[in-house]
């Protein structure tokens, strides 16, 4: 494989996680890593390195639309990137002192279970009262959006803001720790726990991913595991994806379709991580 | 690519809509300055990106045709990680420096959407959404000076 044609299949793959991490609100990296290391022989630390940087790259170009679609709740974004971004800043220190066969099988458990959570809750099509929350009200995390399918505007409440940051600390841990932008464990916090809609929890983990990427990313730069010459075509190709993903499926699909695919990449990805961490 | 910037935002909310009219209700001007910034933010990067790529090809006519080339260039080998070393190599035109550059626009976008963040809840004189944002950015900012420091 030359150069040129290595770029091109790179090109390719990135599309193609771009537009699967957009609608599932995950970045692509669980998807790009695999792909990069396995298939085209990457050294691990590169492919991680530019998987950070496209988890940016998604996020921020799907953010552009979401936001200016009202979708992703700003408030919410800002008040639970406190705590994932010390959980970055914490996964960062961490991973040089903790071996990565530990984070693997913790990692695997925790999406297996939150898999699980989700599946059991896809049978159960009526909707619990949001209990009434002081701190959310004080925070002004409620809020509306336009739903596509359904055809009108939306109201919601938010509730339990503190389970929530407890969560989106371990998230931002796992995020710096293994480079992804971990929205697998950020959309079932705010969906499962805070009881945001789906399509709001999807596009406000989009929304903070780039934050707290952002955050584990400087390290991985200092480090020099970012390589332009494989992030480069994994940045724009992942960005490509993910535009045409929410820009042209997002609005259109169907929520509880959309549920039932995240709940498979979950489990595949759980498989993969415990895979991982038993046989290293 | 170049198509994004002029897209229209997707479901216009229809203006017979009223809006909760909470007072903490965030106004659409935030949200467009937001998303313009995410917009064109990764438009700078991806354009750097694609230049720097382009370029590179133009130098090493042998990336078209070796495979060789690409033993090289997938195994451990020294990238510029100082933003000394990029600036410089993007000053002398090198491709992958130009690449470089452009993963660091992207790098800077969050921080930037954080650092405008701050500015509308100031300007929006919501106090409590202001030292939210703040100790966010003051995290942001300590993790690049942690990955400075380790490397």
């Amino acid at each position: 494989m030359t150069p040129f044609l290595f770029t091109f299949v790179v090109l390719l793959f990135s599309v193609g996680a771009g537009l699967l991490g957009s609608l599932l609100g995950i970045g692509g990296g669980l998807i790009l890593i695999p792909v990069l290391t396995l298939l085209l022989k990457v050294d691990i630390h590169y492919a991680v390195g530019a998987s950070i940087v496209s988890v940016i790259a998604t996020s921020s170009g799907a953010a552009a639309a979401y936001v200016r679609e009202r979708m992703a709740n700003l408030r919410v974004a800002m008040f639970l990137e406190l705590a994932t971004t010390a959980g970055a800043l914490t996964g960062a220190f961490l991973s040089g002192r903790v071996g990565g066969r530990g984070v693997y099988l913790v990692f695997g458990a925790v999406m297996a279970y939150s898999a699980l959570v989700m599946l059991r809750r896809m049978n159960s099509t009526e909707v619990a009262p949001v209990p009434e929350d002081a701190l959310a009200d004080r925070l002004g995390l409620h809020g509306s959006y336009w739903d596509e399918s359904m055809g009108r505007e939306v109201d919601y409440r938010v509730t339990r803001p503190l389970a929530g940051l407890g969560l989106m600390y371990v998230a931002g841990t796992v995020s710096g720790m293994l480079g992804i932008g971990s929205g697998a464990l950020k959309v079932p916090a705010m969906d499962l726990t805070m009881r945001l809609p789906l399509k709001v929890s999807t596009a406000t983990s989009n929304f903070m991913i780039g934050v707290t990427a952002a955050a584990s990313a400087g390290v991985y730069f200092a480090r020099g595991h970012i390589d332009p010459f494989i992030a480069g075509p994994v940045c724009v190709g992942v960005t490509l994806g993910a535009w045409l993903g929410s820009r042209h499926l997002m609005a259109k699909v169907n929520a509880s379709w959309l549920r039932a695919l995240f709940v498979c990449v979950l489990l595949w990805v759980a498989f993969e991580m415990l895979r991982k961490g038993w046989s290293s | 690519m170049s198509e994004a910037p002029s897209s229209e935002p997707r479901p216009p909310p229809p203006a017979s809509v009223t809006l909760p009219a909470a007072p903490e209700a965030v106004p659409l001007v935030p949200e467009l300055l937001i998303s313009d910034l995410l917009r064109y933010g990764v438009l700078v990067s991806l354009s750097l990106v694609t230049l720097g790529t382009t370029v590179t090809f133009f130098r090493h006519p042998d990336y078209l045709v070796s495979s060789e080339a690409l033993e090289r260039l997938t195994a451990p080998h020294p990238v510029p990680h100082g933003l000394a070393d990029v600036v410089a190599g993007a000053m002398a035109a090198r491709g992958q420096s130009f690449v470089m550059a452009g993963l660091l626009v992207m790098m800077a976008v969050p921080v930037m959407r954080v650092a405008l963040s701050l500015l509308i809840f100031r300007q929006q004189k919501d106090r409590l959404y202001v030292a939210i944002t703040t100790v966010v950015l003051t995290l942001l900012l300590v993790s690049f000076l942690v990955g400075a420091a380790e490397g």
